[in-house]
């Protein structure tokens, strides 16, 4: 029970990350029909930056928290309007060529300027040690971190599902074509959107840099997850994305647990099942198959 | 026509090398109900993508109100009064009943019905309104297409075959709300293969063949004609 309470909190944290990040890439994909490879490049941006703000400036978790995802957000929309919009037009495999080649070069770049192996980051202070309740001791950290990405996909859920500008992202994600013979200018949403959904990728980053290794390759396995998870999720599907985060972070941490080595296949035999079961993914159209 | 409210004039369409309209020429009025007669591939819902900007590759030109179309993209046209109501309703799913009214901006603040009217001539919209669009039966999101343009206060709407898989009884109340809509001064550039259907509604008629127009002609001429237009046809 001991056993099972801290994979089932360990796979909330590790799922957090997940959720906040394919968030993100379902927005992405949604309003500008872009799979973005870059996505686990720019987690690890966002993880290496919490580091180089603490090395250099002196700057904690806390500030990175806010920090952060302000700088990935510029850089997305910079990515945005200096490249990603020139390919739109044409075939969506452009612009996966696009970011995967970005993703090439930022790790590669990262790797030259850092090396590989991993830069230092700790828990902030307040959030380390651990807590017991009773039987069971859990880590503070990763309760916090399972908790604020909670936090934040409710409030992005309420920003999607309470207001104007949240309807009409939906409306995009779900049809671009049909929104714009419906009179909304979804050309206008894009950049914003562009950049919102590196800034999550970002702020998933962040909650990672205190216990995972912070490294340039730690994107590259992040990414084939997040792709399982959209997959899982549906494609397209926003609450899928979220859902299928959490879920896969739990599949993870028991097979960690009880299976080791077994955990990462663990998720890719519940993609193959899922695909099997309901094609669309779990939240997706079957239309959208 | 010089009080046509929109005037297509001379537009091909090409889905690369292959032509699927050929210099079609038509004008629907205001308050009018113009239909687009013919079989299946005869360019018919190429013709409504192509007035509403959706389909790339089009030649000739679209005048709304005196206002050229050509260049615009889709949610310009749309805002300059253009209503689309697809052949597949084009509900979201992600977006409840009332969103589904609420997502379309107002393009005509005078022309644009209120909610209270869409719930009047729509009651079941209001009972359902919480619900995710998709939800509704076939039948409802035929209404609840026609009730967004309505709502946004579109001049034009573009109906892409709304009889298409309902219950006759549910066709029937179609055809009420349209002979409603052209009643409030609403035209209606209509695709049909219910021929019958069409007649019932429409003031004139185009007959859309291999991507042409092969005739055109007003109601009366039309119900006398139908078995040998059908035949003609092939339909």
């Amino acid at each position: 029970m001991t056993q099972f309470l801290q994979y089932t909190l360990q796979g909330l944290a590790a799922g957090g990350f997940y959720a906040l990040a394919a968030l993100g890439l379902a927005v992405i994909f949604g309003v500008l029909g872009v799979v973005n490879f870059s996505h686990g490049a720019c987690y690890m941006l966002g993880a290496m930056i919490s580091a180089l703000l603490l090395q250099h400036f002196g700057l904690g978790f806390w500030p990175a928290l806010v920090i952060v995802p302000v700088i990935m957000f510029v850089i997305g929309v910079l990515v945005e309007r200096l490249l990603v919009q020139w390919l739109l037009k044409l075939d969506p495999l452009y612009n996966f060529l696009l970011t995967f080649g970005l993703t090439l070069l930022t790790v590669d770049i990262m790797k030259r300027q850092f090396g590989v192996s991993s830069l230092k980051y700790e828990v902030p202070a307040g959030l380390t040690g651990r807590v017991s309740f009773g039987s069971v001791d859990l880590s503070v950290y990763q309760m916090f971190a399972a908790a604020f990405a909670v936090l934040v996909c409710l409030a992005v859920w309420m920003i999607l599902t309470k207001t104007r500008v949240g309807m009409i992202v939906r409306a995009a994600t779900e049809d671009p074509e049909r929104s714009r013979a419906l009179g909304i200018n979804v050309a206008r949403w894009v950049t914003p959107v562009f950049g919102f959904g590196i800034a999550l990728a970002g702020l998933s980053g962040v909650l990672a840099a205190p216990y995972r290794a912070i490294n340039a390759d730690m994107g590259t396995n992040f990414i084939i997850i997040l792709f399982a998870i959209v997959v899982i999720g549906g494609l397209g599907s926003i609450l899928g994305a979220v859902v299928a985060g959490f879920l896969v972070g739990l599949v993870e941490a028991y097979g960690q647990g009880y299976y080791g080595q077994l955990s990462q296949v663990l998720i890719f035999v519940l993609m193959a099942a899922v695909v099997l079961i309901r094609p669309a993914g779990l939240f997706g159209r079957e239309e959208a198959a | 026509m010089s009080d046509a409210l929109l005037t297509v004039d001379s537009l091909s369409a090409f889905y690369g090398e292959a032509q699927a309209l050929r210099d079609v020429s038509l004008d629907v009025a205001a308050g009018e109900v113009v239909t687009l007669v013919g079989r299946n591939g005869a360019g018919k819902t190429t013709l409504l993508r192509s007035i509403m900007g959706l389909h790339k590759g089009t030649r000739g030109s679209v005048t709304l109100d005196g206002t050229s179309l050509d260049g615009k993209s889709a949610d310009k046209r749309a805002r300059l009064g253009l209503g689309w109501v697809p052949d597949d309703r084009g509900i979201y799913a992600t977006l409840t009943v009332a969103e589904n009214l609420a997502l379309p901006p107002v393009v005509d603040k005078a022309a644009a019905w209120s909610l209270e009217q869409i719930y009047e001539q729509f009651p079941v919209l209001h009972e359902r309104r919480d619900f995710p669009g998709t939800k509704l039966s076939g039948g409802e999101q035929q209404m609840l297409a026609m009730a967004r343009p309505l709502r946004a206060g579109s001049r034009l709407l573009l109906l892409d075959e709304p009889s298409e898989g309902l219950a006759p009884v549910i066709v029937n109340q179609i055809g009420q709300i349209i002979r409603d809509i052209k009643a409030q001064g609403v035209a209606v550039l209509l695709v049909e293969q219910n021929v019958k259907f069409a007649s019932t509604v429409a003031d004139r008629h185009n007959l859309l063949a291999q991507g042409e127009v092969v005739e055109s002609l007003d109601n009366a001429e039309f119900q006398t004609r139908t078995t040998d237009l059908l035949e003609h046809l092939g339909m």
